[in-house]
């Protein structure tokens, strides 16, 4: 306890070690959003492979490559990775490397609470793919349906890390979700009052409400799972007289906001790369951004289409279908206003601007195919079919082309290096023809009675061909990553030198040097437009037809305070005017309390009895070791002064 | 908790302390994990297959009383609150200590009464009843005991100096939280115990 309050690491350590523990012990918001990618990509590639896994198991009927216990694994662990691991990894790579820099911020809220979320994060995706180890990942879905998840049903560990992995990322979620809703309210640069605020920061601040509010309904539905599999309580047991529907419910009700949150982030990509590759302001700014605000609050009322089939009763659903179909409102509003901004733009079809157009594509068919369930007769007949395959991998999948529209969009900022555009174009194309070509075909399968998650099918029902053709069809898409992992590797070791504002950008985070120095910005600058930067560059309403030459921008002002700008967590550097800018202090405790809370976790796994793998009794002395390394680190986090 | 961040003495775009405004977004996130276990008690009220039953086991006089002493535990915390506005720092360790023993009061009468309650045989496990009342009014009292922690927290910091007039802020924040766990009950004994079955 003596430690209580000293602060880390001020002093430099030289050497590996060092480095690394720079690393551990940051609180940058851009070092944390460049560990939140380098996990994401980790995870993307593991995702991918289970991907790869499912379709050769699928290539051709009755094949045995995967035995369907294992079969199983494999399309559960690649649903939670994909969407927990990788497009929810991915929005929190760009909140932390974007959002401050676009509203003029030196770092978000809760520098602390931000690296706490990164290593839960960590923490929580490792423990959701450790069943691995015992030969038991999570088997159930990724929705892991009551009483499925029961310890009748399902003894093994599966299900329990399936609870306790995405529990520990929910806080990571959760903490996450707060630290920017607080950032984006509180520390905007004077000036930039919510209307003149980026859209991506804007679906950023939308998407942190729904996981502040969605996801604790998905806590408690784990907790309750929890308890049946280790107390014996009777959530979900029907012997009790409980119904298991109501796990259906819980589950829905975040389930279907976090199809938002999945892709309001994407949507916010759209809008930022549009613009500055058409050379034109954003379209109806006010109607893209209140249509954001409309799909959240609409997303908690639709949960039920996801249970058309389950008998909620006609009344139940009718009201379910045209909740459903006004979704479709503000979403054809945000597809019109992207077009209407292309329309009559300098276009330029740079890699970035490939992918923003794919995506607004891929959304369409995915939307369209959407309404089509929302009919309920409609969805009785397309229910649990490969046509419902088809639709989410439109939509979920399809935001993995923003994904890549973001990445080559933002990664000369941070590296200071442009991404090969012959290279990207390769990758584009292969990855748009793979994906089409795999996804597109599901919709027929499923029109023609092809059931999902089973982990085979009999010959002669006239899917065998479609089924090869999209297995081979799924090479293309990881062809088409393999040349974006080479493409990354090669601008960083030889990429050309990007600039500050290499796409001729409109917002803040293109007036400052790539890669951005630890403070940002020397000033924080005062905001009078929607597209400040533009403003600057070309006169409010344009009237400059060039930028103003090669001299530096008001904001770019390199190294004011001597030194290297990129030593980050040091604080003391000076601002234009000679006065200091305090830097957060790094700190180690975030690292201590997730590990603490995760090892409690794990812990709880092992409660489990001994025969399938647990330690009975002894998981005790786990929750309780990482009870302790949890207070201790909180203790050591409250009294720590903060910089 | 104790530390009041970086932000707090510069900017901000709305003016509200970043501190306040966390612990409001943390409570408007927290009133979904109770509601969501406020639903299940609902959607298995009346479902038991076998006893014991609701009025089988309560004694609400007994519960008035507890969630008597919770709710005054309200009224101590806005002194605390009060007095280390006013600089007051021996009052404001009083009425922490005294919010502190309020709570402690009710986490014990908890304790009493789940201990009770089993031995009339409601067990975690026996019906639906036992299931949703002890994990809903059980997360519950793991708030108000977190509470507690923060009180004598804060207690403790005051006599190391850690906490002073100037962190005033400190102390509101945690008030919220208290005040929020005391409304919070006000539902849950209401529904749990008060509406008829």
């Amino acid at each position: 306890m003596a430690t209580f309050g000293r602060a880390v690491g001020v002093t430099p350590r030289p050497g590996f070690w060092g480095y690394l523990w720079s690393w551990l012990t940051t609180v940058d918001h851009k070092r944390i959003g460049i560990m939140y990618g380098a996990t994401t990509l980790a995870y993307l590639l593991i995702g991918g492979l289970e991907a790869l896994l499912i379709r050769l198991q699928l290539a051709h009927a009755e094949s045995r490559l995967l035995d369907p216990d294992t079969y199983n694994q494999v399309f559960t662990m690649h649903g939670l990775t994909m969407i927990f691991l990788v497009v929810m990894g991915f929005n929190s790579t760009l909140f932390n490397l974007v959002v401050p820099l676009q509203i003029g911020a030196r770092d978000v809220a809760y520098p602390r609470l931000n690296a706490f979320s990164y290593w839960m994060f960590l923490f929580g995706s490792i423990l959701l793919n450790l069943g691995w180890l015992w030969g038991q990942a999570p088997d159930v879905g990724w929705f892991g349906y009551a009483p499925l998840t029961g310890v009748k049903a399902n003894p093994g560990l599966g299900p329990d890390f399936y609870v306790m992995g995405l529990q520990a990322l929910g806080v990571s979620s959760v903490a996450a979700g707060l630290n920017f809703v607080a950032t984006i309210i509180n520390l905007r640069a004077p000036g930039m009052s919510l209307f003149k605020m980026p859209v991506f920061s804007w679906m950023a601040l939308l998407t942190s409400f729904l996981m502040i509010f969605a996801l604790p309904v998905l806590a408690i539905g784990l907790i309750e799972v929890m308890f049946d599999r280790l107390f014996g309580t009777n959530f979900f047991n029907p012997e009790a007289g409980a119904n298991p529907l109501l796990w259906q419910h819980l589950f829905w009700i975040f389930g279907h906001p976090e199809v938002y949150i999945l892709v309001l982030p994407a949507m916010g990509v759209i809008s930022e790369v549009l613009p500055v590759f058409s050379r034109k302001p954003l379209f109806g700014y006010p109607f893209v951004v209140l249509s954001g605000v409309f799909i959240a609050f609409l997303s908690y009322g639709v949960w039920a289409h996801h249970m058309f089939a389950v008998g909620l009763g006609p009344l139940a659903n009718t009201v379910f279908g045209i909740t459903t179909m006004l979704i479709g409102i503000p979403t054809g509003v945000k597809i019109f206003n992207w077009l209407a901004t292309l329309w009559r733009g300098e276009l330029k079809f740079k890699t970035p601007m490939l992918f923003a157009l794919a995506f607004i594509a891929v959304f369409t068919v995915g939307g369209i195919s959407g309404v089509m369930h929302a009919t309920v007769p409609s969805d009785y007949q397309q229910t649990d079919t490969y046509f419902i395959v088809a639709h989410f991998h439109y939509v979920v999948a399809g935001i993995v082309f923003a994904v890549f529209a973001g990445v080559y969009y933002w990664w000369p900022k941070y590296t200071g290096r442009l991404l090969d555009e012959g290279l990207g174009k390769l990758h584009f194309w292969l990855f748009f023809l793979g994906f089409n070509l795999t996804f597109g075909p599901m919709h027929l399968l499923g029109l023609w009675g092809m059931p999902r998650r089973q982990y085979t099918y009999p010959a002669g029902l006239g899917w065998d061909f479609l089924n090869a053709f999209q297995s081979a069809a799924a090479f293309l898409m990881a062809l088409g990553t393999l040349v974006f992992v080479i493409n990354a590797v090669k601008s960083l070791r030889s990429g050309a030198p990007a600039g500050d504002d290499p796409w001729d950008g409109r917002t803040l985070e293109w007036a400052i040097p790539s890669p951005p120095p630890a403070y940002n910005f020397a000033e924080i600058p005062v905001v009078r437009y929607r597209d400040e930067l533009w403003a600057r560059k070309y006169g409010p309403h344009g009237e400059r037809a060039h930028a103003p030459g090669t001299s530096r921008r008001p904001l770019s002002g390199h190294n004011p305070g001597g030194g290297d700008g990129r030593a980050s967590d040091n604080p003391g550097h000076t601002d234009g005017h000679g006065a200091h800018i305090h830097l957060p202090n790094p700190s180690y405790y975030p690292l201590i309390v997730a590990f603490g809370i995760a090892l409690g976790m794990f812990g709880a796994v092992m409660l489990r009895p001994v025969e399938v793998g647990g330690l009975g009794p002894l998981g005790w002395a786990l929750v309780g070791l990482g009870t302790l390394i949890t207070v201790y680190g909180s203790y050591g986090w409250s009294f720590e002064p903060a910089g | 908790m104790a530390q009041v961040e970086r932000a707090a003495e510069h900017y901000t775009s709305t003016g509200v302390h970043p501190s306040k405004l966390l612990m409001w977004l943390f409570l408007g996130s927290d009133c979904f994990f109770f509601g969501s276990l406020i639903a299940t008690y609902q959607a298995y009220r009346g479902q038991s297959l076998v006893g014991p039953h609701p009025h089988e086991v309560f004694d609400i006089p007994y519960t008035s009383i507890s969630a008597f002493v919770l709710l005054m535990s309200s009224l101590t915390m806005a002194l605390a609150v009060n007095s280390i506005r006013l600089g007051k720092m021996g009052a404001t360790r009083i009425w922490l200590l005294l919010t502190a023993m309020l709570g402690s009061v009710f986490v014990g009468g908890q304790v009493f009464e789940f201990t009770t309650f089993v031995h009339k045989g409601l067990t975690l496990g026996v019906n639906l009843f036992g299931t949703t009342f002890y994990v809903l009014t059980g997360f519950h009292g793991a708030h108000v005991t977190v509470g507690i922690i923060i009180l004598l927290s804060l207690l403790f910091a005051s006599f190391l100096g850690r906490l002073t007039p100037r962190q005033a802020m400190t102390v509101e924040v945690a008030g919220l939280y208290w005040h929020f766990v005391d409304i919070v009950w006000v539902v849950i004994f209401t529904v749990v115990y008060l509406l008829p079955y």
